[in-house]
């Protein structure tokens, strides 16, 4: 087989047209993020002066996150903990559908409203929280990302709620009850926290968020002022509270100012804490894989690169002199995919590390704030770029051999690769085919691009368009691999059977 | 690997046209044996057959007692110019022997080797395939053929193209590839190239052999002198076709 890789590969090289499309691919790639990334800016200002842009806190995993409620804390310093009764969670959300005229009451699905232990009042700081929300009953979260289910239903004065949250070492407990005697654990927490943090209870509301078809088609969401507020009583601790608005921006809005304001208010043992804002991760600015939008129209030229060299080779009669020198076709097939999907790869590897990087840089110098992706990420994304014109290029040289002709194969692989990853992102479908088209074609395997996570427990417009597919990296990069295989086993078929 | 040719009753069928019909005859180490017939009488099919590129419906082929298809390194076995035409038009005639040594196991001393033994030494090679002239091609598509040192050589129309000095030469390097105890089967139109070549005579039509007969007893059998006149005694056409 090193034979085979080695007359393939110099099959390859010594074409300088075929060198050349290659080399193409890699630049069609790096160009278009690259002058998006160069075109695009951004400012912010207070009033008429221009400003730097707040930068968004940053999660303890490195994230950029939200966070923003009202608490109501003292400090906690060493092992203990907080119990509370939560008898009343209510709220706002203005203008709703379906005519966003009214502000109505109720309540967002993750509106939250419950106690938490967290290192300091930053945003972005360590936390664990036992919460109940608007529509998903009692939650366990932590540190942002991270969610645990507990018994389902609402609150009322009738049928109250309990949370305690326990601190002992680096583990924090969450813990229900229906009536402040039989508990039942929730989920628990390894954090690393100081000897000293803060202990109380919080409330907030994430924006309302409504997604339109627009009339082009593809969708727009918009997000709407909420507030939630809770009715605490039977707080375990004692002490002195104090309330504070973390996160909180400038300005506010008038039914803040006219009807309700943030913050804490007390009557004797009752509590009432009302707050808007999320304790999530932050999916608000460009992301490491804005500078890749040139991938699709890489893989294009991937494509014509692939299907030239094979379907030169019928055309020229050339396919006979490879079959005198390796009788074994099947072999001879699988060393020009190996040839052809190790040179795509290294193109795409080399683009993607030229523009998501620099894209970022150019975004920054831009007056963008970044989300940060971890280094692994970064890597996966790199990499995962390669391995989608690999993969391309193996099923677009397949579909080469079983059409023996170039513009057929090309139009295939484009229309098969490309243009569902079009439809997808940029036209006017609606978002269920958008994530089939993700789910079902050769382009599923574009996931790979994906720096952001998913969220079930935070509320955002999860659609390609936005840059969420509806595969996992690796199960969508999976998909491809398995029309590139098949494909390529068709040929090999094909090969094996016609007389060459 | 003994040095033979052995092609026993192949039939292939393409659609509704019998191309090959119990096509069966061996070829000899140690001389040319030629290849000739009408066109349609089978002669490419039945190369193509033995070389592995078109499946007969019956029969078989054997080069030096086994398929084509199970050898490792063919080239270094059977050496063949089928169509000198078959070239990528971007890559020098250089890369296109380099590559083919490559799979072979072979290196570029072995393409130089080649390439000077095909009259293609100098620059030449080094110039891209799109403007070689059909002499040129021909030349190369002979040094192909010999690139693996094969005892067995299987060449197609090889003087197509070729001056007459380049005839020449081809007729002295096919005697003296013969003479190493090769077996060299060679198919033309054109018999009188192979005049005081060729050694043996295999006469196709029609998809089969109807004579395979030594050059010198067909030759010393009638009044005839040239080959030529031989072979259309043979097929039973008039002489002055």
């Amino acid at each position: 087989m090193a034979e085979l890789l080695r007359a393939e590969w110099t099959k390859f090289r010594t074409v300088r047209g075929w060198v050349l499309t290659v080399v193409a691919a890699a630049l069609v790639t790096v160009v278009p993020g690259l002058l998006f990334a160069a075109g695009s800016h951004s400012s912010c200002s207070v009033g008429p002066i221009e400003v730097p842009c707040p930068t968004p806190p940053v999660g303890p995993d490195g994230g950029a996150v939200e966070d923003r409620f009202s608490f109501v804390h003292q400090a906690l310093t060493g092992d203990g903990g907080l119990t509370v009764r939560l008898t009343s969670m209510t709220g706002i959300i203005t203008y709703p559908p379906p005519d966003h005229d009214k502000i109505v009451p109720g309540l967002v699905p993750w509106a939250k409203a419950g106690i938490m232990v967290k290192d300091g009042t930053r945003p972005g700081a360590s936390y664990a929280a036992v919460l109940l929300t608007g529509g998903h009953g009692v939650r366990m979260q932590y540190d942002f990302t991270h969610d645990t289910a507990g018994r389902p239903g609402g609150v009322s004065r009738r049928s109250p709620r309990w949370l305690r949250l326990t601190r002992s070492g680096d583990r924090l407990t969450g813990y229900e009850s229906a009536d402040g005697r039989r508990w039942t654990e929730v989920g628990t927490a390894r954090l690393d926290l100081p000897d000293t943090v803060q202990i109380g209870m919080f409330a907030n509301s994430p924006g309302d968020l409504t997604v339109k078809q627009s009339e082009t088609g593809g969708s727009i969401g918009q997000k709407r002022f909420t507030q939630t507020t809770a009715v605490f009583d039977q707080v375990s601790r004692q002490g002195t509270w104090s309330g504070t608005e973390v996160g909180d921006g400038p300005g506010e809005t008038d039914w803040e100012r006219y009807h309700r304001a943030n913050g804490l208010v007390r009557s004797g043992g009752t509590f009432t804490v009302t707050g808007t804002g999320d304790i999530a991760p932050s999916r608000d600015g460009p992301v490491f894989e804005d500078g890749l939008r040139g991938v699709p129209f890489g893989l294009v030229v991937v494509v014509v690169a692939a299907v030239l060299p094979i379907a030169a080779e019928y055309r020229r009669g050339l396919i006979r002199t490879t079959v005198l020198a390796v009788p074994r076709r099947g072999r001879a097939l699988a060393a020009k995919a190996a040839v052809i999907g190790a040179v795509t790869f290294a193109a795409g590897l080399a683009a993607a590390a030229v523009t998501a990087p620099l894209g970022m840089s150019l975004l920054r110098a831009n007056g963008f704030v970044l989300l940060p992706a971890p280094l692994l990420t970064q890597v996966r994304v790199i990499a995962g770029v390669g391995a989608v014109f690999a993969l391309v290029a193996v099923f677009a040289l397949a579909l080469g051999a079983l059409f023996r002709r170039a513009a057929g194969a090309v139009v295939a692989a484009v229309a098969l690769v490309v243009l569902p990853y079009m439809l997808a992102v940029f036209s006017p479908v609606p978002d269920e085919v958008s994530r089939w088209l993700l789910r079902l074609t050769p382009a599923a395997g574009l996931a790979i691009q994906q720096s952001v996570q998913e969220y079930p427990q935070v509320l955002s417009h999860y659609t390609p368009g936005a840059g969420y597919y509806p595969l996992p990296p690796w199960a969508g990069l999976a998909v491809t691999a398995g029309y590139a295989g098949l494909a390529l086993a068709l040929a090999i078929r094909a090969v094996r059977r016609r007389d060459a | 690997m003994r040095a033979t040719i052995e092609v026993i009753g192949l039939r292939k069928r393409f659609g509704p046209t019998l191309a090959l019909d119990g096509m069966s005859f061996t070829v000899e180490p140690g001389r040319v044996t030629a290849f000739v017939g009408p066109n349609g009488a089978g002669k490419s099919t039945t190369m193509r057959v033995v070389l592995g590129l078109d499946a007969a419906d019956e029969g078989r082929a054997l080069v030096g007692g086994r398929p084509y298809r199970t050898l490792r390194h063919p080239l270094r076995h059977v050496g063949a110019l089928l169509d000198a035409a078959a070239l990528q038009p971007g890559r020098t005639g250089r890369d296109h022997l380099l590559w083919l040594a490559h799979s072979q196991g072979l290196g570029a001393a072995r393409v130089d080797q080649v390439l000077d033994l095909a009259g293609l030494g100098g620059g030449v090679a080094r110039r891209r395939a799109g403007g070689y002239s059909l002499g040129m091609r021909q030349r190369l598509g002979l040094a192909a053929a010999l690139l693996g040192d094969p005892a067995v050589l299987m060449l197609d129309e090889p003087f197509n193209g070729l001056d007459p000095e380049g005839i020449g030469w081809l007729r002295e390097l096919l005697a003296g590839l013969a003479a190493e105890g090769r077996a060299v089967l060679v198919s033309s139109h054109l018999l009188s190239e192979l005049q005081h070549v060729a050694g043996h005579l295999v006469v196709a039509e029609r998809g089969r052999v109807v004579a395979d007969t030594s050059v010198a007893a067909l030759l010393a059998a009638g009044d005839r002198v040239t080959l030529e006149e031989a072979y259309l005694r043979l097929t039973g056409r008039r002489g002055d076709g």
